[in-house]
């Protein structure tokens, strides 16, 4: 277990430090309240499903860890650091953006509609981060790319263009662009949602792998079979709050809330 | 009839199936008689205008004059230099524009809302005035002289030219920044990039798209617009030819000379920047779209009638 409590004083103590962690975490879009107090705790190596109805405040939540949106009120922590703001003291300090960038280096993601870089190949899109934000060589980013696409099962579309892929491709090349910046947690934001039904498979593949590979996967998913089977928590938001949260296997076969129930009735 | 029996000269049987179809094509009538009068016309104008009185043997006479060269080369030169200064400007300032900087965003609104709004004309003479209010022109460390030996013709039309159309090609430049989809910087920043390094490697290059047709319209414009630095001292084409014309006793003819001059120039501007819009596109679409050559090709190859044949 890494021992990073000695780095930071603001976390509870603990055997190791959870790779997210949200405290009461407030966000509105002007007078909508979107998320109304989260509190949860993804432990490290562990494969965190949100679930829940559209609107419920998953997708906001996920995009408030990489700091794409930024909280109102509580706290929200990644691997130990809070998450867009420095404390000294009991003053809050907002993180420059050169400084948010540096932690989002660490935080891949995925995204519902890929957002591949249309201008660039496969390989260039892949290769594009490590080269222009760590500064890796053109020639190993390259061959590290080739590595990745070969990993997610495209090493011979490395030289096409996004537009010229499927859309189970796309989103392939999209998880080894996130995973070429060798990050420690990965986001992903309804990953098979924009996919023909016949695609997904491809890329639940690739994410079940990565999971048996030991990542830190937050996963907001309509999938439950994949929730059930790869997941080792899974929360069911709705309305801006959690509902219930615990084992995938327990909450999806045998769900205690009312909400939950109704919910799992239509989508199961 | 098996496929191995297949001869290369002989017409291979139809494999046993549907009968390919061999329909009548729809005739377009329309288009004959269209074509008939428009014809019709063009001929008659071109034979008034023969008929006038224009000496059009001065034309072909002074066509490759090498003053009219000279006043190509300058024109062009003013167009490459003056477009520069724009497009470089106009990105700047849209940058500027669409940032979160309260300050910058302002100043960017007001150049815009200066230079867009005044005559481009009124702005070469304010620059041709200017040392009335500036005598001396002194960069401490790197120069000093008075302002008429600074300020001369040539850079007198580039910045009327050039910082006019940067207010232009920066609404362009913005239009286009806007045009690409959000998640793209999203993307970008889910991976660490700066704002800067987004804007220049993921956003600018998506942008093009959008801006480089509208810049060929502004590049078009610019050459033609050339002609009124005459008005700052500047000598080009449009100013040699208006000489020739006075001194030759050919005024009229030399108009239509730098008409042609100024045609021939923007059709080259028009191919090349088919090409620039080509290599934007590579990404964007499956397939690029032919080039004007291979089009004509195809064009030739389907030139016959159809004669009611599909498939053969």
């Amino acid at each position: 277990m890494t021992d990073k409590l000695s780095k930071t004083d603001s976390v509870p103590k603990q055997s190791s430090v959870p790779m997210v962690k949200a405290e009461g975490v407030h966000k509105s879009f002007g007078p909508v309240e979107v998320l109304k107090g989260i509190d949860l705790e993804v432990k490290p190596g562990e494969v965190f499903c949100l679930i829940g109805p559209s609107g419920s405040g998953k997708s906001t939540f996920l995009r408030c860890i990489n700091h794409l949106e930024k909280i109102n009120a509580g706290r929200l922590y990644v691997d130990g650091e809070l998450v867009g703001y420095r404390q000294h003291g009991d003053k809050l300090y907002e993180l420059r953006d050169r400084e948010v960038a540096m932690k989002r280096r660490d935080i891949g993601m995925v995204f519902q509609r890929f957002n591949l870089f249309p201008h660039m190949t496969a390989a260039e899109n892949v290769s594009e981060a490590p080269v222009q934000v760590k500064g890796v060589g053109k020639a190993q980013a390259k061959e590290r790319a080739m590595q990745l696409l070969e990993r997610v099962g495209l090493a011979d579309k490395a030289g096409n263009y996004p537009s010229q892929l499927s859309g189970g491709q796309q989103q392939r090349v999209a998880i080894a662009r996130a995973l070429a910046m060798d990050p420690k947690l990965m986001l992903f934001d309804e990953p098979t949602s924009a996919l023909d039904p016949e695609l997904v498979g491809d890329v639940l593949d690739v994410m079940r792998d990565l999971a048996e590979s030991g990542m830190t996967m937050v996963v907001v998913t309509h999938e439950m079979g994949f929730a059930r089977e790869v997941g080792d928590s899974l929360v069911f938001m709705d309305g801006g709050v959690v509902v219930e949260s615990g084992h995938p296997r327990d909450v999806l076969t045998n769900p205690q809330h009312e909400r939950t129930q109704s919910f799992l009735s239509k989508v199961l | 009839m098996t496929d191995i029996d297949k001869t290369a000269g002989e017409q291979p049987a139809p494999p046993a199936g549907p009968e390919a179809i061999r329909a009548i094509p729809v005739r377009h009538y329309g288009r004959y008689v269209s074509a008939v009068i428009a014809i019709a016309l063009l001929v008659a104008i071109v034979y008034a205008f023969g008929q006038g009185q224009i000496n059009w043997h001065a034309v072909p006479d002074y066509f490759f004059d090498d003053r009219i060269m000279t006043g190509v080369s300058k024109t062009l030169l003013l167009t490459v230099l003056s477009m520069l200064i724009g497009i470089v400007g106009g990105i700047v300032l849209a940058v500027m524009r669409l940032s979160k900087n309260p300050v910058t965003s302002s100043i960017a609104w007001f150049y815009i809302w200066f230079f867009r709004g005044t005559p481009v004309l009124v702005q070469l003479f304010l620059w041709f005035n200017l040392g009335l209010v500036f005598r001396y022109i002194n960069l401490m460390p790197l120069y000093k002289d008075e302002w008429s030996n600074f300020m001369t013709p040539l850079l007198t039309a580039l910045l009327g030219l050039g910082l006019n159309e940067a207010a232009y090609m920066a609404e362009i430049c913005r239009a286009g920044l806007l045009a690409v989809d959000e998640g793209q910087t999203e993307a970008a920043h889910a991976l660490g990039m700066s704002y800067a390094k987004t804007l220049r490697r993921i956003v600018i290059p998506q942008a093009m798209r959008v801006i480089v047709p509208p810049t060929g319209n502004e590049v078009i414009n610019m050459l033609k617009t050339t002609s009124l630095v005459a008005a700052v001292q500047y000598p080009e084409l449009f100013r040699y030819a208006q000489d020739i014309g006075q001194n030759s006793g050919a005024p009229v003819e030399m108009y239509f000379l730098a008409a042609a001059w100024y045609l021939i120039m923007t059709s080259v501007l028009s191919v090349g920047q088919y090409y620039i819009e080509r290599y934007y596109a590579r990404g964007s679409s499956r397939q690029l779209p032919p080039t004007p050559w291979q089009k004509v090709k195809a064009n030739m190859l389907s030139l016959g009638r159809p004669k009611g044949a599909v498939g053969a």
